[in-house]
């Protein structure tokens, strides 16, 4: 049992370790470089979890099937540039809307604000009005039939996006994206304050997350995950709770999205393959956690750390077989993650919590043997 | 018996539902009287279950009428059938495996504020006070059948009968008017049998609960129910106080013949 409670913190400092120790060496003791990796590894990690926090309300409680994840991703990210680039210019670079110049209010210069606040909710909105329309005819679907159907949207997106290069931009990518706040930075110094941006906002979402799913809404999800019968035999709406969790998980895949384009500058629709917009987010939170809001935190850490130390190793001298092949290797290490993840701590590095409910929790947890009466705390409040 | 004289709180008439080629209810016609404990029995594929599926909202009927309190409820889903006071229970319990007793419990009540994500991010108080209320009555439909030390377990990890038990507590979660038991002393030991068939008779008098029960154990049906309704081939086969029904020659022949007793 104890030994058991010492795997997640083991697995933490072993990947914190490495992922600060491999640049720390091969960069021969460079603090600043050192410091710059890390923010760089860090800032991608608060991003992903944005995505996995947003799926883990899809599956972790809603049971909801999404393995298209890239499709809401994509829509984030080209709806927050389009807001908040200005106009296309040049026969070269076309793209509809552009329409940063009209948020950008005069009193402000340089590093507005607003166009990053306003981007990021227009791409909540987009993606969840497109989770919205696909809910329709998908949510009725039987969960693998689900699963095949998002995989086939998220295609199509991709497609649609290569194939209309005057929408937005095609495979010629869309640059120039603004990043929030870096006309008050020097160019080499944003990178950190957009780290802390990064990490402000998954708080946040974090916060919006724990607090509305961990209530009797969150529990009539659990309760579509565990048995949709039982659920509608307990006179809930099972389509509209399934609609909600699977809207809910897309404004914020969304918003992630939108938060991705303003950190990298721009969008190509490589970005949104099979690989790293779906599937890596599910590895996170089957690693993280399903069910757990900071497993699904945790979990993107710890899966883009075995990334990016695999990718570390290559600058020592490995043997000729393997420095040609360890990119492949490392998709084969996540791979292994997950199947190793599944065999054999299936609830993942940080498990469900057993209540849904917080407040019960509070109340289950507060008198630890006595029952307590039943008036104990009748007037509810905190 | 005396509840032929109380009216019928659900009716139905002339109800068919085919899968495939297969007429599992075949132009069915019976009612069952408010405040009674109508038992169900039949052989295996009478479409005891198959009825109480088009009674609760999850199979719509091909043809007929289901009326329950003078308001058609046919084609209506089941959380809606639910809304109107009518809740069922299942033959093989189906739990919420992955939640706790209590929470599974505390799933049913309706019209929860909570139930609104809007709600538990701006209005907390309000979900808290409801949670307290829920709470209360959940320890108490718990200890009313014996679960109160299981609360806080994974529904997973109860028993058969324990299992049953619950989806029994889920019903009594939401001040029904009628529930519909499918074969609830399957699997539950003798003695708590008997402590529910007690209550539910409680139930009945006191708040009024009108029950229609699939049951196979005559024993439990005998000390249970003040009419019987007797199914068979879909259909309904013959109707009467117990006594009556044992002794109907068909019935012999259709059920407990065939059973070989």
């Amino acid at each position: 049992m104890r030994a058991e409670r010492m795997i997640t913190p083991a697995v933490l400092f072993v990947v914190a370790f490495l992922v600060t120790a491999l640049p720390f060496e091969r960069s021969g003791g460079n603090f600043a470089g050192t410091a710059s990796f890390l923010t760089t590894f860090l800032t991608t990690v608060g991003i992903y979890a944005i995505f996995t926090l947003a799926l883990n309300i899809q599956w972790g409680y809603t049971g909801v099937f999404n393995f298209g994840v890239a499709a809401f991703f994509l829509v984030g990210a080209y709806t927050a540039a389009i807001v908040t680039k200005d106009p296309a210019s040049g026969e070269f670079v076309q793209y509809v809307g552009g329409f940063g110049e009209f948020l950008s209010p005069n009193f402000l210069d340089a590093g507005e604000w607003l166009p990053f606040i306003v981007g990021i909710g227009a791409a909540g909105l987009a993606s969840g009005l497109l989770a919205l329309l696909l809910s329709v005819p998908t949510l009725r679907l039987r969960e693998d039939y689900l699963a095949i159907s998002t995989i086939g949207i998220a295609e199509l997106l991709r497609r649609a996006v290569i194939e209309n290069p005057t929408v937005v931009g095609g495979t010629n990518a869309m640059v120039g994206i603004p990043g929030p706040l870096d006309g008050y930075f020097a160019p080499g110094d944003w990178k950190y304050a957009f780290l802390v941006m990064v990490f402000v906002f998954l708080g946040l979402l974090l916060f919006a997350v724990e607090r509305g799913i961990r209530s009797p809404w969150g529990r009539v999800l659990r309760a579509l995950r565990e048995d949709e019968t039982v659920t509608a035999a307990s006179g809930k709406n099972v389509f509209a709770f399934k609609m909600q969790g699977f809207v809910f998980g897309a404004v914020i895949m969304g918003m992630g999205g939108a938060v991705f384009g303003f950190g990298r500058g721009s969008v190509s629709p490589d970005t949104f393959d099979h690989f790293f917009a779906t599937f890596l987010f599910w590895a996170m939170l089957i690693v993280g956690g399903s069910g757990n809001n900071w497993g699904a935190i945790v979990g993107a850490f710890v899966v883009w750390g075995v990334w990016t130390i695999s990718l570390q190793l290559n600058g020592y001298d490995l043997p000729g077989i393997l420095q040609v092949r360890i990119f492949f290797i490392r998709d084969l290490l996540i791979g292994s993650t997950i199947v190793l993840f599944l065999l054999l701590r299936p609830q993942g590095l940080v498990p469900e919590q057993r209540r849904v409910s917080s407040w019960l929790d509070r109340r289950v947890r507060t008198p630890p043997d006595a029952r307590p009466p039943p008036e104990a705390d009748a007037t509810g409040g905190e | 018996m005396k509840s032929d004289q109380r009216p019928d709180i659900l009716t139905i008439e002339d109800v068919s539902k085919a899968f495939g080629g297969l007429q599992a209810v075949n132009r069915a016609d019976l009612a069952v009287a408010e405040g009674s404990i109508t038992g169900l029995i039949g052989p295996n594929g009478a479409g005891k279950t198959t009825l109480f599926n088009l009674i609760s909202g999850f199979l719509k009927p091909d043809h007929g009428h289901i009326t329950f309190k003078g308001e058609r409820i046919d084609g209506l889903p089941p959380h809606k059938v639910f809304h109107r006071g009518l809740v069922r229970t299942f033959q093989i319990p189906r739990e919420l495996g992955g939640m706790t007793v209590v929470e599974n419990l505390m799933l049913v009540p309706v019209n929860q504020a909570g139930e609104y994500l809007w709600n538990s991010w701006f209005l907390p108080w309000r979900v808290n006070e409801q949670e307290e209320t829920n709470f209360t009555k959940a320890e108490e439909v718990l200890s009313f059948l014996n679960l109160l030390h299981l609360r806080d377990e994974y529904a997973l990890n109860l028993s058969g009968g324990q299992k049953k038990l619950l989806e029994l507590g889920r019903t009594l979660m939401c001040n029904p008017k009628m529930i519909l038991l499918d074969e609830p002393a399957a699997g539950v030991n003798r003695t708590l049998m008997r402590d529910i068939v007690e209550d539910i008779k409680r139930l009945r008098k006191e708040l009024g609960i009108t029950f229609f029960v699939i049951e196979h154990d005559m024993d439990i049906v005998a000390l249970l129910c003040d009419r019987l309704i007797v199914m068979a081939e879909g259909t309904k086969l013959a109707e009467g106080s117990p006594d009556e029904v044992r002794k109907d020659e068909r019935v012999l022949e259709a059920y407990l013949g065939g059973r070989g007793r």
